[in-house]
């Protein structure tokens, strides 16, 4: 007993002896080189991601309007979001709301497409082209086209709704419609998720594929017992990514309704927007920064704790 | 088992015949976006635009094109975001494919404790740089400047690096012990062996960061404050609150900012599929 301690006692004596040595001679010009490198990467994380995250961190508790000098307030900024500032909450529960809708949406109609592709169809490469087209199309571009197509009075859409004898909606201009108009818009521009799982499904080997369906399992159950868990590690990833992304969403409600109407959709990085570059308050802003980033972290904690569950990663 | 066999086929024909009806149905709601803002663009008054009825342009002159040209310094705004295209497009597959290299090819202690750092960092949302980086750029005076825009592509981005690391890690050792034995240096394996090889790879980078410079809206919006130095997305946007009726001219000016990125899609469509399922998948 005390004899196979001492052994590995010594074993891993001698793992870090080997870890901390010094570099031979050949290592240390793999070193320098390596160095060399990646020197450009590490400067940057440096500046861009370091320190300004110390920064932001100790600016959280300052008041600054970037003019005048920045005066130290504690956790004033904090309590003030919490208890004064009513567009925080607010705009943090419809920001929140919207994610919960479009991240499973997204990822259902993607994963949807993505299976009607991978079917023997002929043409496929057309019918990828027609679902991505619309996701190269730059946000502020895509805004105004779809202005015009929500247009309450005489927009398209209405008039196409009319044929099945839907009553005219005001879309942007409901405080209930406007996120389900931004709804329809994201998935519009959803090509990538498309292709990311179209490129997942072909990674399924299609002779489990049929070996199941020898088997007798209908439809269903392959789906559900083959196609999600071998396409499951993109899922996630596409679940991760648009919790990150939605949470941050700016573009729609700046471009498109200013947060209105009547802030329904008053996006939280909107109200960020607004602190800090049209109302100069920077140490406001940066307080809401890390309350946001703190908003993300649970939710991807709350994923990953999900996703290790349930994502099926194979051979691993 | 024939029966069986015939009642099979036709529910797959059956089949098949729905998956192309909702395949063609949805790619019509795709497409037809595009269409109508391809159609504004060449309707002759704003009301017309907004006139269902009228389902076809009701002329096919490049007038509403020219006079929203006219009427807002567009030229200026495309030599700038050209400018930033340029820089960043380049500056961003050098300095990326340079770190990647040192990631992928040289075997160097403490390496994955630099690249899981790195990736670590992908994770932060960018919310929380932002207004330091701002504060920071405004500090050094480059307010107003292309700098906040360009610069920090040079120091690699660590998607893009993560991207052709992968790549690299797939080309064959022996080419870099080879050259190492001839008595060239890790810089030589770079330049001469390991970027000539990754050309498609290298155009996938490319062709994903003049989209994304294309397209961004945010950076130029808060680091950009004189109308000469606008890009094109915010100029459009600009144009939008001046020229918020004028739908005939929106849609022409849209159809611009759009054009460009729809023709590199079509002459680099592989590496758009290739780099969107690799980063996906190997994400």
């Amino acid at each position: 007993m005390s004899k196979t301690t001492e052994k590995s006692e010594e074993l891993s004596r001698i793992a870090y002896r080997r870890r901390h040595a010094k570099m031979t001679k050949g290592e240390k010009t793999k070193f320098r080189w390596g160095m060399f490198f990646i020197a450009p990467q590490l400067i940057g994380l440096a500046i861009f991601v370091f320190i300004p995250m110390i920064f932001s961190f100790v600016m959280s508790f300052m008041e600054w309007d970037i003019v005048s000098e920045p005066k130290f307030i504690g956790w004033d900024n904090y309590k003030f979001m919490m208890e004064e500032d009513e567009y925080v909450p607010l705009s943090l529960r419809i920001t929140v709301m919207y994610t919960l809708i479009q991240v499973p949406c997204g990822v259902m109609y993607t994963l949807f497409i993505a299976m009607l592709l991978n079917t023997k169809i002929r043409s496929r490469s057309l019918f990828r082209t027609i679902f991505y087209l619309p996701s190269i199309v730059p946000a502020v571009a895509s805004a105004a086209l779809w202005i015009i197509i929500f247009n309450p009075n005489n927009g398209v859409l209405n008039s196409f709704l009319e044929v099945f004898g839907v009553e005219p909606q005001l879309w942007l201009y409901d405080e209930k419609e406007v996120l389900i108009a931004f709804l329809i818009m994201s998935l519009w521009g959803s090509g990538g998720g498309i292709i990311v799982n179209l490129a997942a499904l072909q990674g399924v080997p299609t002779h489990l594929q049929e070996s199941m369906e020898l088997d007798g399992a209908n439809a269903w159950h392959r789906f559900w017992r083959l196609t999600v868990p071998m396409v499951s590690p993109v899922i996630f990833y596409n679940v991760i990514m648009g919790i990150i992304g939605n949470l941050q969403g700016f573009s729609q409600s700046y471009l498109m309704t200013g947060g209105g109407p009547n802030n329904s959709s008053l996006f939280y990085m909107l109200h960020l927007y607004r602190n800090a570059f049209q109302w100069g308050r920077m140490g406001y802003a940066c307080a809401m920064a890390w309350v946001l980033f703190l908003v993300i972290a649970v939710f991807t904690a709350i994923a990953f704790f999900i996703g290790n569950k349930k994502v099926y990663y194979e051979g691993g | 088992m024939g029966v069986r066999k015939k009642s099979h086929r036709r529910r797959s024909a059956i089949g098949r015949f729905f998956v192309y009806l909702i395949l063609i149905m949805i790619g019509i709601s795709m497409i037809f976006p595009l269409y109508w803002m391809i159609r504004g663009a060449f309707m002759e008054t704003s009301l017309d635009v907004m006139d269902v009825e009228q389902f076809f342009p009701n002329k096919f002159d490049f007038g509403n094109f020219k006079e929203a040209f006219e009427s807002a310094p567009f030229d200026q705004y495309l030599k700038n975001t050209l400018y930033l295209l340029v820089f960043n497009v380049t500056a961003t597959v050098v300095s990326c494919s340079f770190v990647a290299f040192g990631f992928a090819r040289i075997n160097f202690r403490h390496r994955n404790k630099f690249f899981a750092i790195m990736l670590a960092c992908m994770m932060i949302p960018g919310t929380v740089m932002q207004i330091p980086q701002f504060v920071g750029w405004v500090s050094v005076g480059a307010f107003d400047t292309f700098a906040p825009l360009t610069i920090p592509s040079l120091f690699g981005s660590a998607t893009y690096i993560f991207m052709l690391r992968q790549f690299f890690m797939t080309l064959p050792k022996e080419y870099d012990e080879a050259a190492l034995l001839d008595g060239a240096s890790y810089f030589r394996i770079y330049w001469n062996i390991i970027l000539p090889l990754s050309k498609p790879a290298l155009l996938t980078i490319g062709v994903f960061t003049f989209m994304g410079v294309w397209n961004d809206f945010f950076g130029p919006l808060i680091y950009l404050a004189d109308e000469a130095n606008w890009t094109l997305a915010i100029g459009l946007s600009n144009f939008q609150g001046q020229y918020a009726s004028e739908w005939h001219l929106m849609m022409a000016a849209s159809c611009v900012l759009v054009l460009p990125l729809v023709v590199i899609y079509f002459f680099a469509q592989r590496h758009f599929i290739e780099g969107i399922a690799l980063t996906g998948v190997k994400g």
